[in-house]
């Protein structure tokens, strides 16, 4: 008997639909998130995270709804990012029926928010996503955080600021490996191990999966609490049962 | 139509516990209510809570609501969630110290009083982890041993009457993530989260008559 480690197929909306080309062959509409969201929790997942990627902030309120529906159907833990800016955007997704938000490029550009946000609504409902890159390939590597899809650099060492955001109030990291999203090849393992190391609380593993050891490798390897994925699930490669069964085997705790 | 009240008392959002109500009982109403009155009438009684019990217990006060949850711990069927399990004993050391309503003789304490037993544990303990029914209980209908519920907390109850534990999930030790006696039974987890077993869960208690005798 012992904590689980959690795997969270990951959705991105744009615009309220589901966007990544969902290929459920039993789901009337794969562009619905609620539909797609019943799927995953059918399926066993522990945990969802909807990203908006929503462009225009006219269409941001289309999120919340989003939320809404999904939250009065699905019946396990909802992590939303993307697009908050403010404290009053998070509690507009707590009120909506998220358990956290993910904060990321405004934590950058005011670090305060998360203090702001932990202290009103708890750090069990704060998130910081942490997107980084490698910058330094030497045998003491170095991560920096990037913002706008990675192309944009900041500057911050990403394991320093991890560590910050963890006394600022946050409950959980979500770290992003820019290099390897949407690659394929795994987890950046090192990072992932060098903020685990750093901080106490949990990190969720995220970019670059591409098969179910990838999942393992980041619990095991870079000692992962929880490990995000998307586009495998979504593609229909492999279904969440799949990936807990995986993990199992090598004997991984997840929850049944 | 029954009617079960959900406690709000200004302690956070009580949407997922209001939907997950109404997504196992559709034929009784749900209320979210602050209203002594409504408590009062109500046929069952839920009392959720969560961020720290020194503001849970201030607020409790300052709405008026304490003599409301106490007499509906008397007779009606009560359900506690997180630090609604919490508050039913008699001290935490969160915060520096707070005294609570010590239904049931107990103490809160920190993961970290664990010391070594926990070491490499992160706290909160947040995310799935299994239940040990340490004894049967209507609440408990329809549910497995060992199923999986969903945990975010930093504090965990050490109940002094083992008769009052209906539950223990292991976290460095084993702590007590259910408890019940008569009408009233509490959970650490939040079942309004834990998928098919929560809602189960939240089923059994739209279900129950108090009476902890299974039929």
């Amino acid at each position: 008997m012992s904590l689980a480690k959690r795997i969270i197929p990951c959705l991105d909306v744009d615009n309220g639909r589901v966007v990544k080309g969902t290929q459920f062959v039993d789901i009337r509409d794969a562009g619905d998130p609620v539909e797609v969201a019943r799927r995953y929790d059918e399926e066993g997942a522990d945990e969802l995270v909807f990203l908006d990627i929503t462009a225009s902030s006219d269409d941001r309120d289309t999120i919340i709804h989003v939320v809404e529906d999904v939250a009065a159907q699905v019946f396990i833990p909802l992590t939303v990012g993307g697009g908050i800016r403010k404290t009053d955007d998070v509690r507009r997704m707590l009120n909506a029926g998220a358990d956290k938000v993910a904060i990321n490029t405004a934590a950058i550009f005011d670090p305060e928010i998360v203090k702001d946000a932990s202290d009103h609504f708890g750090s069990q409902a704060i998130v910081v996503a942490i997107d980084a890159k490698q910058v330094d390939f030497s045998d003491q590597p170095r991560w920096e955080i990037f913002t706008h899809g990675g192309r944009k650099e900041t500057g911050i060492d990403a394991v320093e600021w991890a560590r910050k955001m963890e006394l600022l109030g946050a409950g959980e990291i979500l770290l992003t490996s820019m290099d390897q999203d949407g690659v394929k090849n795994g987890f950046d393992l090192a990072l992932t191990r060098s903020v685990v190391d750093a901080v106490g609380i949990p990190v969720i593993a995220s970019g670059g999966v591409g098969n179910l050891q990838h999942l393992a490798d980041g619990v095991t390897v870079a000692g992962a609490d929880a490990v995000l994925a998307a586009s495998i699930f979504h593609f229909g490669e492999y279904s969440v049962g799949e990936a807990k069964e995986f993990m199992r085997r090598q004997n991984i705790v997840v929850r049944d | 139509m029954t009617r079960i009240a959900i406690l709000d008392y200004g302690m956070g959002n009580l949407r997922s516990v209001q939907k997950a109500f109404e997504h196992v009982a559709r034929e009784q109403e749900i209320v979210v209510t602050g209203d002594a009155d409504v408590v009062k009438a109500a046929d069952r009684v839920v009392f959720p809570g969560q961020g720290a019990i020194g503001g849970c217990m201030r607020l409790l006060d300052e709405s008026g609501l304490r003599e409301s949850l106490l007499d509906a711990m008397k007779n009606k069927p009560f359900l506690g969630i997180c630090l609604g399990l919490q508050a039913l004993f008699e001290h935490s050391e969160e915060g520096g110290g707070v005294d609570m309503l010590g239904v049931m003789p107990g103490r809160v304490r920190h993961f970290s009083s664990l010391g070594v037993a926990v070491k490499g544990l992160k706290i909160p303990h947040m995310g799935w982890n299994q239940v040990r029914r340490t004894r049967r209980h209507p609440l408990w209908r329809k549910i497995d041993q060992n199923s999986w519920f969903y945990f975010v907390h930093s504090y965990f109850v050490d109940a002094d009457n083992p008769d009052d534990i209906a539950g223990t999930t292991r976290y460095g030790e084993d702590f007590v993530s259910a408890a019940g006696r008569d009408n009233v039974f509490a959970v650490q987890f939040h079942p309004e989260k834990s998928q098919h077993a929560g809602l189960q869960l939240l089923k059994n208690f739209t279900l129950w008559d108090g009476e902890c005798q299974l039929g």
